[in-house]
């Protein structure tokens, strides 16, 4: 009984610590969970713009466009994300020699909300994160718009639109509406791998909470962190799983 | 006589190993109500398919309006679409969108009609399938009946030289049946060109000027309702009649 109370005393301290939770905030929020918002949110733009554009490549009548789209969505979902993050994470510096803001096209980054200062150090992750994701979507966008009934197209072709314009006025606005729920989960699932980014060496202001947290850790000798950086992660998605229950349900009941 | 809106020469058709349509040759004249029959997988939903190329076609010819669709450059398909109207056994109505967006759309997109104008044609077209009331509903608040006349209207919007039909009542309750032939008819009426592949025998005999018998993905025969129906030539034609006048 002596060591397991003991034990708990010193998991008490090491995780637990109130004095290294107290000195976390505000950094942990103005720094480690808004980069992660930030490296979430672009990475899902990002990969929603791609992702379409591999989706519609992929179901494609050519099998030009069809057949390159196919092999790169294999490719990227048959790998590891931490292995692409790490590919790409240590090639775009390379790539461009460490000085990617003096190209030009994207020195305005210096300058753009949220960026800050040196907005550079935001390109590598989001990049790859928007690759990964962008592959994983349009998986789901096909879907969306293989599970629409081949009459829509018929009929909206019937009535003189063109393909693109039966695509963009009839098919993918049901298509999204079919897999709201299932984009909503890519989202949660892009919110916790942006952890994956921690890997690259990030600076001191472009870290996300994992990367931050695991700072603090070494700083502090005191695992605190951890447990502070897991609840930023589950106050977001916590609630971001529960909409994709809703959407779930609403399915269900809306088709009839 | 008037003058020809669609000419099939020698069409042919399959999918697959399987030839659906083998050298069918027909001439549908201006003003003209030819309804289709025929046993199912007789090649007659297919052949109107291929008269607005939503399936292509693999030999012979289909001359629409004095376009000749196998050389039809896109474009040229799309605003001879337009020309074309069709309706559909299953309606495909857009779910998405109320009544009035369902027949302003392609207005809009393709015809770039203005704001004021479709609403004027909105409200005409569905003041003619008895559906006005109807204007801002969705079509899943819509009884079948109801959405297949949204469906003539939405084709009608587009102010069409020729209607085709592709079984518009074999989805439809029996009690909604009456409500869309109703509207055929008045089409008819109306001097509109009318391709009607049915299965509804009266509707052929009493509104066609003329009715062809489709089999095994040839046109067996074709002539006035009166002599195809009392009077068939073809013993296939008549084995068909008998086995469908018999169920009524």
């Amino acid at each position: 009984m002596q060591i397991a109370a003991s034990g708990m005393e010193a998991i008490k301290n090491e995780f637990f610590s109130f004095e290294v939770f107290k000195s976390m905030f505000p950094e942990v929020l103005l720094e480690g969970a808004r980069n992660t918002i930030i490296f979430t949110t672009i990475a899902f733009i990002g990969g929603m713009i791609f992702g379409l554009f591999l989706a519609l490549c992929r179901t494609s009548k050519l099998k030009i466009l069809r057949w390159p789209s196919a092999t790169f969505i294999d490719l990227i979902r048959g790998l590891p994300l931490l292995l692409v993050i790490v590919i790409i994470g240590f090639a775009t510096p390379t790539l461009v020699k460490d000085s990617y803001l003096s190209l030009p096209g994207f020195g305005w980054m210096n300058d753009v909300w949220p960026f800050g200062r040196d907005g550079a150090k935001y390109i590598p992750g989001c990049f790859a994160l928007s690759l990964v994701a962008g592959a994983y979507m349009a998986e789901t966008i096909r879907a969306g718009i293989e599970s629409i009934p081949k009459g829509q197209m018929e009929a909206a072709r019937s009535l003189g639109l063109s393909h693109a314009q039966a695509m963009r006025k009839i098919i993918l606005p049901q298509a999204f509406r079919v897999i709201v729920g299932p984009l909503t989960n890519e989202l949660a699932l892009l919110f916790k791998d942006t952890s994956l980014i921690s890997v690259l060496g990030v600076e001191v202001g472009g870290r996300e909470l994992t990367k931050f947290a695991r700072d603090f850790v070494n700083r502090e000798a005191n695992s605190t962190p951890l447990i502070v950086a897991g609840i930023c992660y589950l106050l977001i998605t916590i609630p971001l799983l529960q909409l994709v229950a809703y959407f779930e349900r609403r399915s269900k009941v809306g088709s009839r | 006589m008037s003058e020809s809106v669609i000419t099939i020469k020698s069409l042919r058709k399959s999918f697959g190993d399987k030839e659906v349509l083998s050298d069918i040759n027909l001439e549908i004249k201006e003003k003209e109500v030819v309804c289709i029959i025929g046993p199912s997988g007789s090649g007659k939903s297919t052949l109107l398919r291929c008269i607005t190329q939503l399936e292509t076609i693999d030999g012979g010819d289909v001359v629409v309006l004095g376009k000749n669709i196998k050389v039809l450059k896109n474009k040229d398909l799309n605003s001879l679409r337009t020309d074309v109207g069709m309706v559909f056994q299953h309606f495909n109505l857009f779910p998405h969108l109320r009544v009035r967006d369902n027949i302003t759309l392609a207005l809009r997109t393709v015809k770039r009609t203005s704001k004021s104008e479709c609403e004027k044609i909105v409200e005409d077209v569905l003041e003619s399938v008895g559906l006005l009331e109807k204007i801002d509903s969705f079509p899943s608040q819509l009884s079948g009946g109801q959405q297949q006349r949204v469906a003539i209207a939405r084709s009608l919007a587009m102010k069409p030289q020729i209607m085709l039909f592709d079984e518009a009542t074999s989805a439809l309750d029996p009690e909604l049946v009456g409500g869309v032939l109703a509207v055929m008819r008045q089409l008819a009426q109306e001097g509109m060109t009318m391709v009607i592949v049915t299965h509804e025998m009266d509707f052929a005999r009493n509104v066609a000027d003329r009715v062809v018998f489709m089999d095994g993905g040839l046109v067996v025969e074709e002539g006035v309702p009166a002599d195809i129906f009392t009077n068939p030539k073809q013993e296939r034609t008549k084995n068909f009649l008998k086995r469908v006048l018999e169920r009524d």
